[in-house]
Formats: C-alpha cells, structure tokens, sequence
C-alpha cells in the first residue's frame, strides 16, 4: 500500500472533519496494522526516522501509552512532554512550547489540552502534523476511531445499529467524537442521562436525546457509559454519585433491555459500581479490553496516514 | 487650522432638524452656520457629491485602555481610530488601571484628551474600584467631567447597590449604564447553544443577559430613574426591553455590530477575534436584534471597541481575553443593515449620532445652527478590504479582517477642523 494513498488530511482535529470513506479508510488501515502487535518482534519500520512529540498538557496514562506503543511499534522516534498548567499560563505556554519544539522539526505532535480547540491553535503554529489525543470536552478522535472499529469488529458493519451512550455528555469528549463517529457510518446514537449531563444542541449533531434510561438502552446493540462526576468548578451537577449509580447506573438488570449480544463499552477509566455495576463491568459482553487493545492499531493507522500526507 | 467649510453637493441629513436634502452646509469658525448665511469670500469647498453629510458620529461605549493598558490603546491612538471611523465623540468606559472611579482619574483622561483627534467623554465607575461594594462619587466626577457612571466589563452584581446608584445618579442628573450579566450563568466562554455543544466550549446562556436585564428595568421602573442597557445580545432582552418602554420605564438600550452582523457559528474555528462578552448568539437572537434596532427598541449603536494585543488574544479559546475593537467597522457594518433595507439613512443617523448623544445629553448629534460644527460626511459605496495594515487603533483584533466592505468615513470634523479624511481610492 502507498502510504497516505487517498488520504487527504494533513491534521487529525475532530471527528467531524471526517467523511464515511476516510473512515473506512482509516479502520481498514487500523485493521492491517493490528496483526503487528501480535507478532513475537513487534515492530516495523515504516515511521524509521520519523520524530514524533507526545505533547501532553493533561494527566493521561492509557492514552499517551496507547501513542508511545503505536509509534514504537512503526519504528518511529518518540519523545513525550508532560507539561503542567495553570489557568493563567496555559495559553501562553501552548504557543511558546509549540514554537520551540516546531523550531526542532518534529514530524508528528500528539496533542492533548484540557482547552477545546487547542489542537487546532496548535496546527496553526507549527509545521508539523497535528493529532488531537482529546481536548477539553471537544473531541477525542483516536477514541471515537477505535471504538467505531472495535464495534465494527464485533458486528461487521456500523450501519444501522443502535449505538446508546449514557452519562455525562456535557463535559464528554469521547461522546462527541463518538456521536460524530457512529452518525456518520449509520449508525443511530441515542443518549441518555441526567439533564444536567445533557448539553443543548446535542441533537443538531445527530443523535437523538432520550427521556429514559428505558428507551435508551432497549434493543441496543452497543451499550456505552461515560465516567461521572459528581461536582465540576463548582458546578453542582448531581446530588451523589450514589443516586447516579440508582438511577442511571448499568446493570444487569437494564442490560436485558438491550439485545443479547449487546457490547458494553467505556472510555475508562471505569467508576465501579457507578456507570457500571461490577458484574456488567466485567461481564462476558465488556470489550472494555478490546478498546484498549484496538487502540492502538487505530494511533499506528493514524501516524502512517499523516505522515504519507506530509 | 482652517475650520470654516462650505460642503456642497452632499445629501444632508439631520433627524433633528428633519433635514434630509440635497444641498450645502455651512461652517463658519467651527460653527454650523445658518442656511441663509453667506458663505465669507475665500471659505473652501468641499465636494460631497454621492456622501451622505450628517451630525459628527458618537460612539457611546468603548474601551480606551488609558490609563494603565497602553500596549492596548491609548487615548490619541483610540481617538484616531474613532475618527478614522467616522465618530466625533466617544465614552470611554471607567474600567481602566486604576479604574476611573474618582475626580482625578476623570481629570487625567480629560487633559490627555485635550489633544486628541475627537471628543472624549469619560464614564466614570457606579462603584469604587469597580468592585461592586461601595458607591463611586458621583457628584465629584459629574463635576470632572464624567457624562454617565458604569461598572462595565462585569455586571454590578448586588441588587440594592444597583438600586442606590440608579437613585443617586438621577439626583445629578446622570444615567447609569448596566452591564447586564448574571455572573453565575457566565461561567462560560461563548453562547450556550448548539455550537458550544459541538466545539465543546463551555456556554454561557441566553439567559444570564435577561435575566439582569429584567433586573434592572424593575428596579428602574421602582426608583423612577433612567438606566441604559449596554450590548444587548439576546431575543430575550429585546423583548424586555420592548415591553418595558410600554410600560413607560425610563430606558435606552444600545447594542454593537457584531450582534446584528455575527452569530455563533463564527467560531467555528475557535477564533479568539470572535471571542467577547456578552458573546455572539444565535441567528434568531441576531435576527430580533435587527428588528429592534429597525423598530425602536434598541436606540443606539456603540462598538464596544476592546483593543487586546496578541498576548490576550493569541492563545487558546478558554484562556483568551473577551472584547474585539470596532471602531473602524461600526459604520460600514451599519451602512450594511441600511443596504439589506432594514432601516433608512435617517434611522442609521439616529442610530449612530443623534441618540447617543442625547442618551449621554452631550450638546452634539445635530447639524442645527449655532452649534460646534461636528459633522461626519459619509461616502456609503466606497468598497475596500479591511485589511490588517489599514487598521488604525494600536490593536488589530478585529473579527472583520479581511472582510470586503462597503461605505466608510470621507471625511470627520470636529468644531470644523478636520480630523480624518479617507485616503483616495
């Protein structure tokens, strides 16, 4: 395969900015390169000489590790910056890092920014690729994209499922990357959760808002929870966790509303006994695991393909 | 400098005088000359053919960043932006370093100012410190100079403080200026709607404007005093607003461009030149906004021109500084609405010269006789683009950077002397 071939995105941003074939492309992609983590010499060289810069303003240990084992695993170089930040310095930080390590040709910068949109700043700032590795409660892309292939893996086909996501919407940028992701291959995403958790306008990006944990869950073929928080920067969102766990908790009880072979998925890191009860969490259905794993085939396709559009 | 004019060709149009004529204007030693008056041998001409001649422009809400903010904007570099934009007057709001909240703050604008290319009207603060604890001295700065009191740039949160301020404002025949905002539903960095779900930046509701909107009517309406409601965003508030001047509440209201020109979708791609409080709304919040300003709801239009360098401005959406200037672009942004046939050239006037000086009871905002000759001639069909070195003010965050547009200052005269003329072309 030529790299990069039809693929025409220098920076990977948002899930939005992708069509249904630059998907396909991409999990098929993906789908080639897992086998290479499977093999006893883990490595190819395809991204030999290759600087990639792990920039990571957020705490993240699966994420970035899911990075550092795709580029390793491509033979590229990598380097990894955990840089802290305050609310006062973080913009300016952003920049002048940026501009310093553009200053040492890097090939590739995954980005992750507790600000929305800081990727895109950063793309505006540097000559190398961009990959967004989650900001803010925009989008988190590799995200979306693995776990677009590990359902597609476990059905064959997105088109047509009915794909539930309960919790916490608002502050969620795996729901966005998620919604975006399912929509666009055809899949129906419906979400449910306390309205408080439930961001205006979230219909307008193509999932439709349930008034019930019920009509959420019912017939679903994949079943997904997002981590909880009770309290943000003061923002009183819920009255206690264990309410949320009452009324708008997994178990498996709700479970059998959804189709027997119904995936139950989660972002992690996994609040037991609050988004899921422990026996769904680990329960036969969970391919909480295969998201993990798939992750990575998914950040190798993605360091391949911007690096042939480079 | 010369500042006697006969301006001839023009269309003339002065609400005031319910002039809207073909014709010339008259200005002798920096005086709006009566019509029958004959021009003294040797006054020079100057063409207005196809340019609308009106009373100088007053911008009643900006941002001069003087004292305390220099790298921003000062007071020359302001002043020279206003009338590169075709205003004679500006009010300059108190929340400067220090804040303008006492006689001598007021005094140090005012003798900065004496040099400046238009008139500069200081607002001094509602509370000391603009800290919404204690009453500023009002009668003090009235005396200085300050033509209105405002805690703009964040809203007075405490109710009974408003209350006293509208009282004791009226006594010295001030108007308050309300930055309404519920500062607890303004936790967030842009319009809460669809478009902040999507970029996943947090929202700040329609609501948080309407709800202190309603506040400050009521109270207005309790204490008989006049309030003046700046930047007004939202649906919402024009609907209070509306009502409120049926029911005979003493109030004005103005609003900026970028409310009847932008709505959220302009952050698409989290531009902080699209990032400012109250932050752009909705295409239906939009839409009534063009509708008041058509129908009388809204009297005036004022750019709330916030210059930020890059240091505010070049960095992420969340840690970006709230404002953009428009000093510039206020009168082709309105020529716009006049061209779309929302309103006549005579409500633009009114609009943009004759209501906020009367809001703010300054003795400009009319071409009658006898008075300081403040006149703007405005060429309406001049095209341009507004690119980043034509920018006059020492700041260049303008969401309208490149933007083609249409109509513009020809000329700006204050008592008669000119103090912009557009280059030629």
């Amino acid at each position: 395969m030529a790299p990069g071939m039809d693929f025409t995105h220098r920076h990977i941003l948002d899930m939005h900015q992708f069509a249904r074939e630059d998907i396909d492309h991409i999990l098929n992609t993906a789908d080639s390169f897992k086998e290479i983590s499977s093999r006893p010499i883990k490595k190819v060289p395809t991204l030999r000489g290759h600087t990639i810069i792990n920039l990571f303003f957020e705490p993240s240990t699966r994420t970035r590790l899911s990075f550092e084992v795709a580029a390793k695993r491509m033979s590229a170089d990598t380097f990894n910056i955990s840089a802290s930040t305050s609310s006062a310095t973080k913009g300016e930080t952003l920049i002048d890092t940026a501009r310093n390590i553009s200053a040492m040709h890097p090939d590739i910068i995954v980005l992750r920014h507790s600000s929305s949109g800081a990727p895109h700043l950063l793309s505006r700032h540097v000559n190398a690729a961009v990959i967004n590795a989650g900001d803010g409660a925009h989008e988190h892309p590799s995200q979306g994209l693995l776990d677009l292939m590990t359902v597609k893996e476990h059905r064959g086909s997105l088109a047509g499922l009915k794909i539930a996501i309960i919790g916490d919407i608002t502050h969620s940028r795996v729901a966005r990357s998620n919604i975006e992701g399912f929509t666009t291959m055809g899949s129906e995403v419906f979400v449910y959760g306390p309205s408080t958790l439930i961001p205006h306008g979230i219909d307008n990006l193509g999932a439709t808002v349930c008034t019930s944990l019920e009509q959420a869950v019912r017939d679903a073929d994949v079943v997904m929870t997002l981590r909880i928080q009770r309290e943000r920067q003061n923002d009183p969102l819920l009255p206690s966790l264990r309410e949320y766990a009452r009324y708008f908790g997994i178990t498996s009880e709700v479970l059998s509303l959804a189709r027997p072979d119904a995936l139950i998925m989660h972002p992690g890191p996994v609040n037991r006994g609050v988004e899921l009860t422990p026996d769904v969490a680990d329960g036969a259905r969970s391919v909480i695991l295969d998201q993990v794993t798939n992750g990575v085939a998914v950040r190798m396709a993605l360091l391949y393909l911007v690096m042939g559009n480079a | 400098m010369n500042n006697s004019w006969r301006i001839t060709n023009g269309r003339i149009i002065d609400p005031s005088t319910s002039t809207d004529r073909i014709g010339e204007l008259l200005i002798i030693d920096g005086i709006i000359a009566a019509p029958d008056q004959a021009p003294p041998p040797g006054t020079p001409v100057i063409d207005a053919a196809g340019c609308w001649v009106v009373p100088g422009l007053t911008d009643m809400h900006v941002h001069l960043r003087e004292p305390g903010e220099e790298y921003k904007e000062d007071i020359l570099s302001g002043a020279r932006a206003a009338a590169a934009g075709g205003f004679t007057g500006v009010a300059c709001m108190p929340n400067t370093r220090p804040v303008n909240d006492c006689e001598t703050v007021t005094t140090t604008i005012l003798a900065r100012a004496a040099g400046a290319s238009v008139r500069v009207y200081p607002v001094g603060a509602v509370s000391k410190g603009g800290e919404g604890k204690q009453l500023a001295e009002f009668a003090a700065l009235k005396t200085a100079g300050a033509v209105a009191v405002s805690d703009d740039g964040r809203p007075v949160h405490d109710a009974q403080l408003m209350r006293r301020a509208l009282e004791y404002a009226r006594d010295f025949g001030l108007i308050v200026i309300s930055h309404s905002e519920e500062a607890a539903l303004s936790r967030g960095v842009m319009h809460e709607g669809a478009m902040s779900t999507r970029l996943g930046l947090k929202g700040i509701p329609a609501a948080a404007e309407s709800v202190m909107v309603y506040r400050e009517l009521a109270l207005a309406e309790w204490v008989g005093a006049r309030v003046h409601i700046a930047h007004v965003s939202t649906e919402m508030s024009v609907d209070l607003i509306r009502r409120a001047k049926d029911r005979g509440v003493r109030v004005t209201a103005e609003t900026a461009p970028h409310y009847f020109t932008l709505t959220d979708e302009a952050l698409v791609d989290y531009d902080t030149n699209m990032k400012m409080n109250p932050p752009l709304r909705s295409a239906a919040d939009r839409e009534a906004i063009r509708r008041a300003l058509a129908d009388g709801t809204l009297d005036a239009i004022a750019s709330d021109h916030a210059p930020h360098s890059i240091l505010e401005k070049e960095t992420v959406f969340d840690a970006a500084a709230n404002g953009i200037i428009g000093l510039e672009t206020v009168l082709p942004l309105t020529l716009a609405m006049v061209r779309a046939g929302l309103f006549d050239a005579k409500r633009l006037v009114e609009l943009l010269a004759v209501y906020p000086a009367a809001i703010l009871g300054l003795p400009a905002g009319t071409l009658q006789a006898g008075v300081a000759a403040d006149v703007t001639i405005i060429d309406p069909d001049a095209e341009y683009v507004y690119s980043v070195d034509r920018v006059v003010s020492k700041s260049r965050n303008s969401p309208f950077l490149d933007w083609r547009l249409q109509g513009r200052a020809a000329w700006s005269m204050v008592g008669g002397e000119v103090r912009h003329r557009a280059g030629q072309g």
